[in-house]
């Protein structure tokens, strides 16, 4: 039960969240109108990619300091999750942008941020395929990972603040205060997050489970052949 | 050895062999030619020259850094294993390549006057920013060196891994360089300013704790 708890849990946030998201109601808003409902999706998954990614880096951190091999493993299959996470998130935006900015994609700081984020991260899945040596690769690769987790907070978090930006939350637009005032939001909003975010995680997991059985498939035939 | 050392290594070296130096100033020259040429006699915008004033600086400062340590023979570096710390190493590297990249950024502002003309009004904000943006691009590129040495594919990768990274450099570099264009002083670009200060003493501080890790294996 105490494994299963989560799961069951992911399953009924998303499903909440899914049919609160889209039945609910919502306030209307001048050109936003409908569109408002990305909140429960978009933001999330921003957040659920921020989130894998830090438990990247941390488990960077853990490998460079104590070696083992299995974080390694971890920080790399989050990072995985953390990219999907954020495709999902860059390709509803870039629907949510369409119907209210008029074009898919915008050089707004924001996405030009998330673009730079998808570069790091493509080159450090390269980095890990260009390494031959198993414990060579985990070390180059948890160093550059930590490298590039420290280079992307200024790019998410603080460059898109000090610029004109028609991303909600950032130059002069409202942001999440707007919304928090309806409190109808709120409710569908922070399960949704918490969804999100373990989802991201779950699949996490699963990859790992795929690597650890696919080692154990290379042993058992390296024993009887 | 202390890094003060490792400096002082690198420059005579450098100065003796006068091969290295003489050939950034002409990758320089023939990326301000090649530019100067293919805009022609219609001459350049100023967005223009901001933008291919950093993007040839940190080409020229990729492509020179990324030899400290794919290029380096193999008894240099066991010579270094056994005489210094890797944090001395590190940061001998780190303050030979930003010296480097500041007299390149110099340089290459004054061949660019040369060819294309000076659009910048307020000189001092602009050169302050040169040699910040220059020593944050040796800051970001000296450990990302270190680790595309590692790899099979080093000259590649250098490129592929380093350049995300400086990308929020560059973007604050070139938005200084217009603020300066337009004259506009110490007061308009100081948020910019403090944003490469930071992220300078970030990835300084984070090349210093990282390379020993590289540098054992």
């Amino acid at each position: 039960m105490k494994k299963w708890g989560w799961k069951i849990a992911t399953v009924a946030l998303l499903l909440y969240t899914v049919t609160a998201g889209f039945l609910w109601e919502v306030p209307r808003l001048h050109i936003v109108n409908e569109t408002i409902r990305a909140l429960y999706f978009h933001v999330p998954m921003w957040f659920g990619m921020v989130a894998l990614f830090s438990a990247s880096a941390v488990f960077g951190i853990r490998y460079l300091r104590q070696g083992q091999t299995h974080h390694d493993l971890y920080s790399a299959s989050f990072a995985h999750a953390g990219m999907l996470l954020g495709t999902l998130g860059m390709v509803t935006g870039m629907v949510w942008a369409h119907y209210t900015w008029g074009t898919f994609w915008h050089w707004d700081p924001k996405q030009t941020g998330a673009a730079i984020t998808y570069l790091v991260y493509l080159a450090y899945f390269v980095l890990r395929l260009s390494v031959e040596n198993t414990e060579q690769r985990a070390r180059l690769a948890a160093v550059y990972n930590i490298f590039a987790f420290a280079a992307m907070i200024p790019l998410i978090f603080i460059i898109p603040r000090l610029t004109d930006s028609m991303h909600p939350g950032s130059g002069g637009n409202p942001g999440f205060n707007m919304y928090d005032l309806d409190s109808r939001m709120r409710v569908v909003f922070y399960p949704a997050v918490a969804g999100w975010i373990l989802l991201g995680f779950w699949l996490a997991q699963q990859r790992i489970r795929l690597k650890n059985a696919e080692e154990q498939l290379l042993e058992h035939e390296y024993e009887q052949p | 050895m202390s890094w003060l050392t490792i400096v002082k290594k690198e420059l005579t070296l450098e100065l003796r062999k006068k091969s290295v130096i003489a050939s950034l100033v002409l990758y320089l020259f023939s990326i301000v030619f090649i530019v100067s040429l293919s805009f022609g006699q219609a001459g350049i915008s100023p967005v223009a020259w901001a933008a291919l004033f950093w993007i040839s600086l940190l080409f020229t400062a990729i492509s020179t850094i990324a030899k400290s340590f794919i290029g380096e023979r193999r008894g240099v570096f066991i010579y270094y294993y056994y005489t210094v710390s890797p944090g001395q190493l590190i940061m001998g590297k780190l303050a030979y390549h930003a010296l480097l990249s500041c007299l390149l950024g110099l340089g290459g502002y004054g061949l660019f006057v040369l060819f294309l003309g000076d659009p910048i009004r307020d000189h001092t904000v602009f050169l302050t920013a040169v040699v910040l943006g220059s020593v944050g691009f040796a800051g970001a590129l000296t450990l990302i060196s270190s680790i595309a040495a590692k790899t099979t594919n080093g000259s590649v990768l250098m490129a592929v891994l380093s350049f995300p990274l400086v990308v929020s450099i560059l973007l604050m570099a070139v938005k200084l360089t217009k603020n300066c264009m337009d004259g506009l002083g110490w007061a308009a670009s100081s948020d910019e300013l403090v944003i490469v200060v930071a992220i300078n003493s970030l990835v300084t501080a984070l090349s210093y704790l990282l390379f020993p890790y590289i540098w054992r294996s």
